[in-house]
C-alpha cells in the first residue's frame, strides 16, 4: 500500500474476532474505510453490527486482531472519534436538560475536573441549532419524543467536533422528515471531509443515502462502494438465513470454555 | 416549649455535637446517595452497610480499641472489599449483580455476627460501643467523633464538587464516558470509595439496618421535586440534614427515643410527602390538576351550551334558567350550578334573580369553543378522512385544549372555512 492511500484510510480492522462469554459473534473481520464517505453497515438482527462498532470504540474486548484509527491506536485519537450508542442504551428519565446532554459532547475536550465554559455552551447551542432542537434547550430529556432524543444524541456527537463518527441506528423510531434532516446533516459532514459510519436497517434507502456499504452477518460478507457491493447476490448472502454452522461452532466454544486462539506470544503492532 | 428553646439555642455543647454530627452524617450520605440512586444501585448501599460489620468487629478484636477512627478504617476495608467482590463476581461469571449482592451481603454480615458473638462472650462489647455501630449512636456523639466525621464529610463534599461532571456522565451514559477517554475505571473506583465512606460514617448515626434507607431515600425524595441534577443533590442534602436535625431534637426532648431510627422516620416522612405533594410528579398535584381540567371543561361546556341556545334564537344575551340549559345539554346539576357561580365570579355570566345571561366576554368565549369544535370536525373529515358522523366526540374533547396558536394554524390550513361538515356555520367575530 502506498503512502498516499494509507493517509486516506481512517479505519483499519485486521482479522478481528469478537466474542461474548467466549462465543464468537463476529468472525475474522478485515476491512479498511476511506476518509470522507458516508458508510452504511447493514445486516440482519444479531449480525454483530453494534458489536463491530463497540469493539472499534473499545467497549467490548477483542478476542483477536486489531483496530487502527487514523493509523493510530484508539487511545491516541479519541478526540477525533465520536460514537452515538443505540438510543435505548441510556435512561431518558435522568434529571438532565437537552443542553446538559449536548454539553457532554464537550467533556472529552474539557478533561477532568473542569466545568463547561461559555465557549462550550456556544458550541453546544450551535449543534442544537444544526439539528433543529434549539427551542428545546431547557427541556427535560424525558419529555422528548424518540426522534427528538435521537437528534439530541446527534447534537452531542456534533459537539465533539470529531473527524470520524459511528452511529448505531440513528434512524430507529424516527419519522421520515427527521430522517431526511439527519441524513442531510450527515452528508454535509462528509462533504467537509468527515467520515460517518451508520448502522442502518432500511434497505430501500441504502443506495440513496450511502457512498459505501458494509454487509455483515457474523462475518464480513462484503464492503465497498455502494454501486459495487449493494447487489442482489451479496444481499442474498447477507440476509439469506442464519449461518447455523458458524453459530453452532460458537456455542460449542462457549460450552467447552474453548480459547478463541491458540496461545501464542503476543504480537506487537 | 422549654426543651425546644433549650435545644435550638444550641447552648448545650452536647446538643451542638449531636446536631452537627447528625447533620454531617446525613447530608454527606445523602449527596453520595444521589449517584447511587441515579445509577440504580440502591442495593449497593445495603450490601456495604452489612459488610461493614466484620471490619468493625475485627479491628476491635485486633486492636482492643474503641477509637472511632480505628473502627472506621476496619469498616472501610471490608465495606470496600465487598463491593470489589460483587463487581468481580457479576463481571466475570454468569451470576447477576443482585444475586451477587445478596450473596456477599449475607456472607459478610454472617461473619460479622460471628465475631460479634465472640466479642460479646468475652464481655467487652457493652463498654466498647460496638453495638452503637449496629444501631447508631447519634445521641452520644462527642467531640472526637465530630472531628472524624467532619474530615470525612469534607472529603466527600470536595470530591463530589470536583468530579460532579464525571459522576453525572457516568451515571447517565457510561459507554459514552468510556469512548471519550474518561478514566471510567478510576472514577468508578472513587465513587465506590465515597459510597463506602458515606455508609461507614452514616452507620454511626442510624446503624447498619437503616443505613441503606439513609443513602437512597433523600435522593428519591429530592427527585420528585426537580429535573435538575444539581438541585436534586442540594435538595437531598437539605432533606438529609433536616432529618438529622429533627431526629436529634426528638431524642433530646424524649431521651428514651433513639436518634437513628427517628432520623430514618423523618426522612421517610419527607419522601412520603414528596410522593404525594411534589409539583408535576406528586400524586396530589396530579389529582388537583385532573380536577382543574374537569372544571375547565365543565365551565367551557356551559358557555358553549348557552351560546348554542342563543345561536338558534339569534339572541345572545337572553336570560335563561338552569332547566333551560339542561334541556339543551346533559350536565350533573351540582356541577352545572357550581360552574355557573364560578363563571359569574369570573365575569363571563350575569345573574338576574336566578336567570343566567352571557356577558360580552362570555359570549366570545362560548363562540370560540363552538368555532374550535366545528373547525376540528372539519379538519378530521377533510384531512383524516373520518366520516362526519364520527367526529363529534373527538371534537368535544379537542375544543378545550387547542391553543390560540393552533387555532390560527387550523384556520389557515382549512382556509377560513364558513361551515362545518354538518353545515353548521363556523362563527368568526
Ligand atoms: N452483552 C452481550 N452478551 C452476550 N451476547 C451478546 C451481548 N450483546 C450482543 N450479544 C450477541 O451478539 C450478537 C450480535 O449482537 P449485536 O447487538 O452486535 O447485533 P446487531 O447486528 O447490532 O443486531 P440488531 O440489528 O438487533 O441491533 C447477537 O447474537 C447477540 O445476542
Ligand atoms: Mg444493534
Amino acid at each position: 500500500m502506498t503512502d498516499a492511500t494509507k493517509n486516506d484510510i481512517v479505519l483499519e480492522i485486521h482479522d478481528l474476532t469478537v466474542s461474548y462469554d467466549r462465543k464468537p459473534v463476529l468472525w475474522d473481520v478485515d476491512l479498511s474505510l476511506p476518509q470522507g464517505k458516508l458508510i452504511g453497515i447493514i445486516g440482519p438482527n444479531g449480525a454483530g453490527k453494534s458489536t463491530l462498532i463497540k469493539s472499534v470504540m473499545g467497549l467490548v474486548p477483542n478476542s483477536s486482531g486489531y483496530v487502527r484509527l487514523f493509523d493510530h491506536n484508539l487511545d491516541d485519537v479519541r478526540a477525533k472519534v465520536s460514537y452515538i450508542p443505540q438510543r435505548e442504551s441510556v435512561d431518558w428519565d435522568f434529571p438532565a436538560s437537552v443542553l446538559d446532554v449536548v454539553l457532554m459532547g464537550r467533556y472529552g475536550k474539557l478533561g477532568l475536573f473542569k466545568r463547561p465554559r461559555k465557549a462550550d455552551k456556544e458550541v453546544a447551542m450551535d449543534c442544537l441549532r444544526k439539528v433543529g432542537m434549539e427551542a428545546y434547550m431547557e427541556r427535560q430529556i424525558s419529555q422528548l419524543s424518540g426522534g427528538q432524543q435521537q437528534r439530541v444524541f446527534l447534537a452531542r456527537a456534533l459537539a465533539q467536533q470529531a473527524d470520524l463518527y459511528f452511529m448505531d441506528e440513528p434512524f430507529a423510531g424516527v419519522d421520515a422528515a427527521t430522517e431526511k434532516t439527519i441524513i442531510s446533516i450527515l452528508s454535509e459532514m462528509t462533504e467537509r471531509g468527515n467520515t460517518v459510519v451508520v448502522v442502518h436497517h432500511d434497505l430501500q434507502s441504502i443506495s440513496e443515502y450511502f457512498d459505501w456499504v458494509i454487509l455483515l452477518n457474523m462475518r464480513l460478507v462484503a464492503y465497498g462502494p455502494t454501486e459495487e457491493v449493494f447487489n442482489q447476490e451479496l444481499l442474498q448472502e447477507t440476509y439469506g438465513g442464519k449461518l447455523t454452522l458458524l453459530s453452532d461452532v460458537g456455542n460449542l466454544m462457549k460450552r467447552k470454555r474453548f480459547p478463541n486462539r491458540e496461545a501464542k506470544p503476543a504480537k506487537r503492532i | 416549649m422549654d426543651t425546644f428553646l433549650d435545644f435550638f439555642s444550641f447552648s448545650d455543647p452536647n446538643v451542638r455535637y449531636v446536631v452537627l454530627g447528625s447533620i454531617l452524617l446525613t447530608s454527606s450520605s445523602s449527596i453520595v446517595g444521589c449517584f447511587t440512586f441515579l445509577k440504580k444501585k440502591a442495593l449497593v448501599g445495603d450490601a456495604v452497610a452489612h459488610a461493614v460489620l466484620p471490619g468493625v468487629c475485627l479491628s476491635f478484636l485486633l486492636t482492643g480499641e474503641k477509637n472511632p477512627f480505628v473502627l472506621i478504617i476496619g469498616a472501610f476495608i471490608t465495606g470496600w472489599l465487598s463491593l470489589f467482590i460483587i463487581d468481580a463476581i457479576s463481571g466475570r461469571s454468569k451470576i447477576k449483580e443482585d444475586t451477587a449482592i445478596g450473596l456477599i451481603l449475607s456472607v459478610f454480615f454472617g461473619i460479622g455476627i460471628l465475631i460479634l458473638t465472640v466479642i460479646q462472650k468475652s464481655g467487652a462489647a457493652t463498654q466498647t460501643g460496638l453495638d452503637s455501630f449496629l444501631f447508631g449512636k447519634a445521641a452520644s456523639l462527642v467531640g472526637q467523633d465530630l472531628i472524624v466525621f467532619g474530615i470525612v464529610a469534607l472529603l466527600l463534599f470536595l470530591s463530589v464538587w470536583l468530579l460532579f461532571k464525571e459522576f453525572s456522565l457516568l451515571s447517565f451514559d457510561e459507554a459514552f464516558a468510556q469512548t471519550i477517554g474518561l478514566p471510567v475505571r478510576s472514577i468508578e473506583l472513587v465513587l465506590t470509595t465515597l459510597t463506602v465512606m458515606a455508609v461507614v460514617i452514616g452507620i454511626q448515626a442510624v446503624g447498619v439496618v437503616l443505613m441503606a434507607a439513609m443513602l437512597i431515600t433523600p435522593a428519591a425524595a429530592a427527585r420528585f421535586w426537580t429535573d435538575k441534577i444539581k438541585v436534586m443533590i442540594a435538595l437531598a442534602a437539605i432533606f438529609g440534614s433536616l432529618s438529622g436535625l429533627i431526629g436529634a431534637y426528638i431524642s433530646y426532648a424524649a431521651p428514651s427515643m433513639p436518634t437513628g431510627p427517628w432520623i430514618v422516620v423523618v426522612i421517610s416522612t419527607i419522601a412520603f410527602i414528596s410522593f404525594f405533594m411534589a409539583p408535576g410528579k406528586g400524586i396530589i398535584y396530579r389529582m388537583r390538576n385532573q380536577s382543574r381540567i374537569k372544571k375547565h371543561i365543565n365551565d367551557e361546556n356551559i358557555l358553549k351550551t348557552l351560546y348554542q341556545l342563543s345561536e338558534e334564537e339569534k339572541n345572545f344575551y337572553e336570560a335563561r334558567t338552569v332547566d333551560g340549559i339542561l334541556s339543551k345539554r346533559k350536565f350533573d346539576k351540582g356541577n352545572l350550578e357550581s360552574g355557573l357561580r364560578r363563571l359569574k365570579n369570573e365575569g363571563f355570566l350575569n345573574n338576574d334573580n336566578g336567570f343566567w345571561k352571557l356577558t360580552l366576554e362570555g359570549k366570545e368565549k362560548g363562540q370560540r369553543i363552538v368555532k374550535l369544535h366545528r373547525l376540528w370536525e372539519l379538519y378530521l373529515t377533510e384531512y383524516l378522512k373520518i366520516a362526519p358522523d364520527h367526529v363529534h366526540d373527538d371534537a368535544d374533547t379537542i375544543e378545550h385544549i387547542l391553543t390560540p396558536e393552533l387555532e390560527a394554524r387550523l384556520e389557515k390550513l382549512l382556509d377560513y372555512p364558513t361551515v362545518d361538515p354538518h353545515e353548521s356555520e363556523i362563527p368568526y367575530r
